[in-house]
């Protein structure tokens, strides 16, 4: 593995780490208030300062890199599951369902997902749990990012059909559902894992993108995208720079995780 | 005789792509604009209007708010009605701003065209002459430096490039195209490096062509299909970039719409949209398919 690429991984590690332990590493609670000392500077008992509701940053950060970092994975989980399911049935079966399954994927593809997810959340009621939805929002990236990666893991296993350990296995009696989840989808994990990795970042970005728009995952729960959008008042960022530690910690991620996959696996 | 046999048979195929394509859009849309309008109908919270929490209106008008959405309700009646409207020029009523949606339209696609095209101009000019320039080039330090800027702007959320944008109060344009130009570079960067690795680029350098012939003879010809193709999918990325540029930095066109309709629970104008942003979607697709062919069938 190059330097470059380990250095990247160590990151990762630690921010996961970071995220992970946000009980033990956080000061307060993410929504505790301290009203008292509502948008102060950093100090020794708030490293990152407080927002305008008197709540510790960095514990913010923490409880929100942990939501970003761990349900973004999991929305890249759905995406390539469905892009397995539709791209590996579609190449294996061939003729009509390949049309039909890779026309499928183009019509997701064509589609507006940004205006899909941004109406689908705005329909929300309006007294949706913060919980519920941090689990919509990602669930819909998930179920909305998959049709790219199905092509191409639909022509994997179109190279695969006529290949002579899948046709060896067919003679010897193994049905086409065995066939397709025991011989074919194996050698096409590294694609599929390529396609999980390049997800990720995405999802992160998406997620970002909706919660500056005041869209995504709901107060009091923390998440990147709604730290971000303390920079709405750009100003306030220009004297107070404590207030870009999100977007450093988001960029940073981000590029790691495009520096960790190797540059012929990037789309 | 072969010659008109040949034009006949080329005119034929090219009649039979784009009957194809124009099914695929159709197909695209009907099936686009269903799946839009059903994904809203089944949403939690469909039909909630934020007028109906005001303690200041009686049962009645509570009543006749929930009353005036009962259309919207049954999805395949609303979309039926709407298609029929479509057909007739019109294209529904917002509830949220108050107005026809058509007007709505009128007034904010311009905008949002000017921005996109600008946009994917500017991108498409400084990812491809960054590429070019890295690929020609061929200095480590020079690729380092622009594969870090690619990748930074690559890294940023859209709406928070659009609030370094409304710091230094650049245009929309502009931040659409820095969303456009590192996908441009990354993907031209690697097709040009690979088409200048070839073994007939390499035997045309050492017999001494010039760099500029070996570019337009070699290398492009190679590339262009698949430039062709990324220029349909930029389209997408510019469209899905405007959304958050227009609510942040408040210019007046679709992707604002599209967030205060969705703010306000606006179905009528979420599917216009949705159908629309589709329709430009397929139809860039379709044209750059289209071109591609033309670049594969043109004469040697």
């Amino acid at each position: 593995m190059k330097p470059r690429r380990q250095f990247a991984v160590g990151i990762l590690i630690l921010v996961f780490l970071a995220s992970l332990m946000a009980n033990q590493l956080a000061p307060v609670s993410y929504s505790h208030q301290f009203r008292e000392s509502a948008n102060a500077p950093p100090s020794h008992e708030f490293p990152l300062g407080t927002d305008d509701l008197g709540r510790d940053r960095l514990s913010r950060l923490l409880y929100g890199s942990r939501i970003s970092l761990l349900l973004a994975p999991v929305a890249a989980l759905i995406a390539t599951a469905l892009a397995a399911l539709v791209g590996g049935t579609a190449g294996y079966l061939g003729g009509w369902w390949e049309r039909v399954g890779m026309g499928f994927s183009d019509l997701f593809m064509s589609l507006p997902w940004l205006f899909l997810l941004l109406t689908f959340r705005a329909m929300l009621p309006l007294n949706v749990s913060p919980l519920a939805s941090v689990i919509i929002t990602f669930t819909l990236l998930g179920l909305l990012g998959w049709a790219a990666a199905a092509r191409v893991v639909c022509a994997g296993a179109r190279a695969l059909r006529n290949s002579e350990f899948v046709l060896q296995a067919r003679t010897h009696g193994c049905g086409d559902f065995r066939l397709l989840i025991w011989h074919v989808l194996p050698p096409l994990k590294p694609v599929l894992y390529a396609q999980f990795w390049i997800s990720i970042p995405v999802f992160i970005l998406s997620e970002a993108n909706l919660g500056v728009l005041g869209l995504g995952v709901a107060e009091p729960l923390p998440s990147w995208g709604n730290l971000l959008r303390d920079l709405e008042n750009y100003r306030a960022a220009l004297t107070s720079p404590w207030l870009l530690a999100p977007l450093f910690l988001l960029v940073l991620v981000v590029a790691c995780f495009q520096t960790v996959l190797p540059e012929e696996d990037l789309p | 005789m072969w010659v008109h046999g040949y034009k006949r048979l080329n005119r034929h195929m090219w009649l039979h792509r784009i009957i194809r394509h124009m099914l695929i859009v159709s197909a695209t849309v009907l099936f686009g604009g269903f799946l839009g309008a059903t994904l809203v109908r089944v949403a939690p919270g469909f039909g909630v209007d934020e007028q109906q929490l005001d303690t200041r209106l009686s049962n009645e008008s509570v009543q006749a708010i929930r009353h005036s959405r009962d259309s919207e309700r049954d999805i395949f009646g609303f979309y039926t009605q709407y298609l029929g409207g479509l057909f007739r020029g019109n294209l529904g009523f917002s509830h949220s701003l108050g107005r026809p949606v058509t007007q709505l339209l009128a007034e904010r696609v311009p905008v949002t065209f000017y921005s996109v095209i600008k946009g994917l101009v500017g991108g498409w000019l400084v990812g491809l002459v960054l590429a070019l320039s890295a690929a020609m080039l061929r200095s480590k330090t020079y690729d380092f430096a622009c594969t870090l800027a690619s990748g930074f702007f690559l890294c940023l959320p859209s709406a928070v490039l659009a609030i370094l944008f409304l710091l230094i109060q650049g245009p929309v344009p502009l931040g659409i195209g820095l969303t456009v130009f590192p996908k441009i570079f990354r993907y031209a960067r690697n097709l040009l490096v690979q088409a200048y690795a070839l073994p007939h680029v390499l035997t045309a350098q050492s017999k001494g062509l010039s760099g500029g012939r070996i570019l337009f003879w070699h290398v492009l010809p190679l590339a262009t299909p698949q430039l062709v193709a990324l220029a349909g999918a930029s389209v997408t990325v510019a469209l899905g970039a405007a959304i958050p540029i227009e609510v942040v930095c408040d210019s007046p066109g679709i992707g604002q719409l599209a967030w205060l309709a969705a703010l306000g629970r606006d179905l009528p104008v979420l599917v216009v949209l949705t159908i629309l942003v589709t329709v430009i979607t397929v139809l860039a697709n379709a044209t750059a398919d289209l071109a591609i062919s033309a670049l594969r069938h043109r004469p040697s």
